[in-house]
């Protein structure tokens, strides 16, 4: 296991300093990126990211050769989120959304009979959907679900990693995927509808 | 393989998260039924673009602001570690 400071020599400092470079500032731009979608505001996420690198870089010595950096990277990350800027910045409760209805584009569009072809008016509508409503939808999702999907969906984060970031069990984050991708599906729906994005719809079929 | 588990069962196989057997049932139903075959491939979609669109680029201000920090907590004079 490394050691910041081993012996204390000014060597040592450098070669670790150079080493956490190395290894974590790869990673500022993911990081900056999840920070943005739990702050939702630049300024914020700023802060969040630079918070975020003090301490991994003061926690590093901590840090085990061989384990997962980029997760470790994460959990500081969610943990100063969740400690400071979320008490700190508290918005209004979000409301939930009740799990009744499926609200998905593709249900939607009714176009289950172009199932066998590569590109679908569904797919159409997704390509054309610009980054900014992606990410409006992404960010009004409840906070919990967000960052269930967020670490799923764009880091690519497995079940158990998830599960280590957050802290929670891995059938916890199992279901907070299932809803959250689910409310994401409708938001995003219904933030295309709002913005006249969605072609007209077609009568519904048998 | 049923539908309604396929359509359950596609989000853990996209995670990766499901045994070879039942990866196997699941493309097994996706063969044979056009309707969850087009249920996945707009899921995929739906994946990437979410992955896609949320990306975002580190500001320069901050990039220098955290390399700066790092280097000057550290003790050292120069803060330049980079290769
Ligand atoms: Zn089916």
């Amino acid at each position: 296991m490394p050691k910041l400071s081993e012996g204390s020599g000014t060597l040592d400092l450098v070669a670790d300093q150079a080493r956490f470079a190395e290894l974590a500032m790869p990673y500022m731009d993911a990081l900056y990126s999840a920070a943005m979608r739990m702050t939702r505001n630049p300024a914020d996420a700023e802060d969040l990211v630079q918070e975020t690198f003090l301490r991994a870089y003061r926690g590093f010595g901590g840090f085990k050769d061989g384990t997962n950096l980029k997760a470790w990277l994460y959990k500081i990350l969610t943990n100063t989120f969740i400690n400071t800027y979320r008490a700190k910045k508290r918005r209004p409760e979000e409301t939930e959304f009740d799990d009744v209805a499926e609200y998905s584009l593709y249900g939607r569009m009714g176009g289950l009979e172009a199932a066998n072809n590569e590109r679908t008016p569904e797919t159409e509508v997704l390509d054309a959907m610009p980054d900014e409503v992606v990410k409006e939808a992404l960010e009004s999702l409840p906070e919990q679900f967000r960052m269930a999907v967020l670490l799923a969906d764009v880091e690519g984060f497995s079940y158990k990693e998830i599960a280590d970031i957050m802290e929670v069990p891995i059938g916890t984050v199992m279901s907070r995927l299932h809803r959250g991708r689910k409310q994401l599906q409708r938001r995003l729906w219904e933030f295309a509808r709002d913005r006249g994005l969605l072609p007209e719809p077609e009568p519904a079929r048998a | 393989m049923d539908c309604e588990k396929a359509s359950y069962r596609m989000h853990h196989y996209l995670d990766g998260e499901l045994t070879v057997w039942r990866r196997w049932y699941m493309r097994r139903h996706l063969n044979k039924c056009p309707p969850c075959a087009g249920g996945f491939v707009y899921e995929v979609e739906f994946r990437m673009i979410i992955a896609e669109r949320c990306r975002e680029q580190t500001p320069d201000d901050l990039r220098r602001r955290i390399s700066g920090a790092i280097g000057f907590e550290s003790g050292s004079e120069e803060g330049d570690w980079s290769p």
